[in-house]
């Protein structure tokens, strides 16, 4: 074990994995030499060379299309898009490309690859350095979805991400980049894909949250706690595949559930997880399914503290399942 | 509209070809400059013999498979009309550019191909009757009815399976070049594309990483003159597509698309060109899409007949047959047997691919993902539960 930041856990499982697997190459705008603008790649390039590190030109369409083409060909990419919001040129190589090639082929064709890209808000970014837009690829059949909330989880999914056999969107929390830390094993470490985890336990209501909005939730859930409520926190880790099995399983325990999320509240990942339960655990709920989410608007700048939840509304939102 | 036979033969993989005058617009600016297309058989079917570096063997190949396809694609336009398959895309005019390009590939490199390329996929070994049961969509089809018709898969044969999404293949090829660069395999990759496609976002990011990566990629542009009923001189304010490849620092040439030897052998050179590390090169083929887009349109709306007539003229399996007659290595009577050996193998292949059933309502959820999400069988269990 190694203490860690998430970020340095991102590294961690990249150098992990490239030794392990010398098909696995890395690229995207500033990887190489600076090692990324946030320092994820950092020190990929001088152990692993430029043949198996190295900068693209500054072409989101071309870094995501070419990664298909390598996956396509045989070998394993793991291309990063500086920051998510950026990622809209390579939303057709992504959503009809990458997505439908092992269905299109009837699987004689496959794309094993990892796009790793920083999301979210909290960091005074503004419009196109915050966004939360999970939501486009959880809808795009063919596609995985990951985002971790801790330094171990991201070393361990990211490694499961690379060797699964299907493209997988790795989205890296930025906010708690440098300010999450904690033990992560060393070496060998997998975290499987489709797997929630229990953050908290707790038996008065579910909240489910991921990427930065857990450590939000934490710390709401110890607020509840003052007031004599137990909050049961779940992290589903993988928004696709989703383990609604744990997520139905705690609801049925503790009969209320909170979603929180910081995209737009609207048609978002938590949208979806408010229906399953309204659709598969309906005669166990004491009170209605709650989701304190992003506005629907673009991003802001100057009130991004009103736009992200926080631990007031989160606690608010916990107050709606129990009193409405 | 003479093709004039001059600079009869360029170099292999000129940093520039020769530069000419104005472009006229037109509808089709097919013939604007000719007289700089990489020529080796005149349309009377005369050709230098120094120009010439083929076996006899290879050539009768080339016109077979042409034949072949012409063949198919009359056949399954048929099949389309009698409702026995839902669409289809011809490439009647365009059988040189197609043939000749591939087949100066070698077996273990990487076709990516775009519209007006499903030959290869069959050159490659993909058996007719199932390319028809790709068209039908039936449980024969090896894309297991996923897609509309004219969208073959055939990874033995190293045919890349195409999405309808114009351009974006290119940057597959680029990347695939990229990844045999990488793995340091004796592999060129070739990128095909119609002229539409040069217009979109995936040719420039598809050049340009090629052109930076020095990737070994043949890039090859059908300019068949036609994006559905947008004129290629409404595609693109460039003189001509080839010079486009200037600004990625790529070699280019323009051939005669309709001059199978010409397009076999600029193709057999560029394919050197990669595969020896020099990067990758572009090749503007310069042909007609001389039936409508697909079986859905209908050109007549569009464009003047005339111009169809004009390049029925220059059509390119009868220049070669008369190539091939001039050369003594061939005649009626071969040609009467190639036919009916041709019909028949068409028509065996249909009947077969016509045995196919539906496909099985599994295949609906299968190849998502590499196994089924607890979600998707769900979903499949409620959708066939009384
Ligand atoms: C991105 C995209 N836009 C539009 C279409 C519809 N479409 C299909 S083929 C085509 C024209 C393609 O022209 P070209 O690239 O010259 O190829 P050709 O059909 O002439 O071989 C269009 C507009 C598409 N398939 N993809
Ligand atoms: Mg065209």
């Amino acid at each position: 074990m190694t203490e860690m930041t998430l970020l340095g856990a991102v590294t961690d499982a990249l150098r992990t994995e490239m030794r392990n697997d010398d098909r696995v190459v890395v690229f995207g705008e500033d990887v190489g030499k600076k090692g990324g603008v946030f320092g994820a790649t950092d020190g990929i390039q001088s152990e692993f060379g430029e043949t198996r590190c190295f900068d693209t030109p500054l072409s989101e369409c071309g870094i995501i299309g070419t990664a298909v083409g390598m996956a396509v060909y045989g070998i394993r990419p793991i291309a990063e898009i500086q920051f998510m919001d950026f990622i809209y040129p390579a939303f057709d190589q992504i959503v009809s490309e990458a997505a439908k090639m092992r269905y299109r082929s009837g699987g004689e064709y496959t794309c094993p690859m990892v796009i790793r890209t920083p999301y979210g808000g909290g960091i005074r970014g503004g419009h196109y350095h915050s966004q939360s837009s999970e939501a486009y690829f959880c809808h795009t059949p063919g596609l995985k979805v990951v985002i971790p909330s801790t330094a171990a989880d991201t070393k361990g999914l990211l490694i499961s991400s690379i060797r699964d056999e299907d493209p997988v969107m790795f989205l890296e929390p930025k906010r708690i980049y440098r300010t999450h830390k904690g033990e992560v094993p060393d070496g060998e470490h997998v975290v499987p894909l489709g797997k929630g985890r229990v953050a908290r336990e707790g038996t008065d209501c579910t909240i489910v949250a991921w990427g930065a909005m857990v450590g939000i939730c934490e710390k709401a859930a110890d607020e509840a706690a003052k007031q004599g409520k137990s909050i049961e926190i779940i992290d589903p880790r993988s928004l696709v595949p989703l383990d609604e099995e744990l997520i139905l399983e705690s609801v049925k325990k503790t009969g209320r559930c909170l979603v929180v999320y910081e995209a737009p509240k609207s048609c978002s990942f938590g949208s979806e997880i408010a229906a399953i339960v309204a659709e598969k655990a309906i005669e166990y709920l004491e009170g209605p399914v709650a989701r304190v989410g992003g506005f629907d608007t673009p991003f802001p700048y100057s009130l991004e503290h009103l736009y992200m939840p926080d631990v007031r509304r989160v606690l608010k939102g916990i107050e709606k399942t129990f009193t409405w | 509209m003479a093709t004039q036979r001059k600079p009869r033969r360029q170099k292999a993989a000129p940093k520039k070809a020769a530069k000419k005058g104005a472009t006229k617009k037109k509808a089709a600016a097919a013939s604007a400059d000719d007289s700089q297309l990489l020529t080796v058989v005149a349309p009377d079917g005369t050709a230098d013999a120094a120009d010439v570096d083929l076996s006899d063997e290879r050539k009768l190949y080339l016109y077979e498979t042409m034949v072949r396809a012409r063949e198919f694609d009359r056949r399954m336009l048929m099949l389309q009309r009698q409702g026995r398959i839902g669409f289809y895309g011809p490439i009647l005019g365009q059988e040189a550019a197609t043939i000749g390009s591939v087949a100066a590939f070698e077996a273990r490199d990487w076709v990516f191909p775009a519209l007006r390329e499903g030959a290869a996929a069959m050159m490659r070994g993909l058996p007719l009757e199932i390319a028809i049961a790709q068209l039908i969509g039936n449980d024969l089809d090896r894309c297991k009815g996923r897609q509309m018709p004219c969208h073959y898969t055939f990874k033995e044969g190293n045919y890349y399976g195409m999405s309808s999404v114009i351009g974006t293949q290119i940057s597959h090829a680029a990347g695939a070049a990229m990844a045999a660069k990488i793995r340091g395999d004796d592999v060129v990759i070739g990128g095909y594309m119609g002229d539409g496609a040069t217009s979109a976002n995936d040719f420039h990011a598809g050049m340009n990483f090629a052109a930076v990566a020095k990737a070994p990629c043949v890039f090859i542009c059908q300019n068949n003159q036609w994006a559905i009923s947008v004129p290629s001189s409404q595609q693109s304010n460039s003189e001509t597509i080839a010079i486009k490849a200037d600004a990625y620092g790529m070699p280019w040439r323009r051939v005669d698309g309709n001059d199978v030897l010409a397009v076999y052998q600029a193709t057999k050179e560029a394919v050197e060109f990669a595969r020896a590390g020099n990067g990758p090169m572009f090749l503007e083929l310069v042909t007609y899409r001389r039936l409508g887009h697909s079986s859905s349109d209908d050109p007549t709306r569009y464009r003047d007949e005339a111009e169809v007539k004009d390049w029925e003229k220059r059509d390119p399996v009868e220049r070669f047959r008369r190539y091939l007659e001039g050369e003594g290595l061939w005649n009626e009577d071969k040609e009467a047997e190639l036919q009916d050996a041709i019909a028949r193998e068409v028509n065996d292949a249909i009947k077969a691919a016509e045995k196919g059933g539906p496909t099985p309502p599994e295949d609906l959820i299968t190849d998502v993902y590499d196994e089924p999400t607890m979600q998707l069988r769900e979903q499949l269990r409620d959708a066939l539960e009384d």
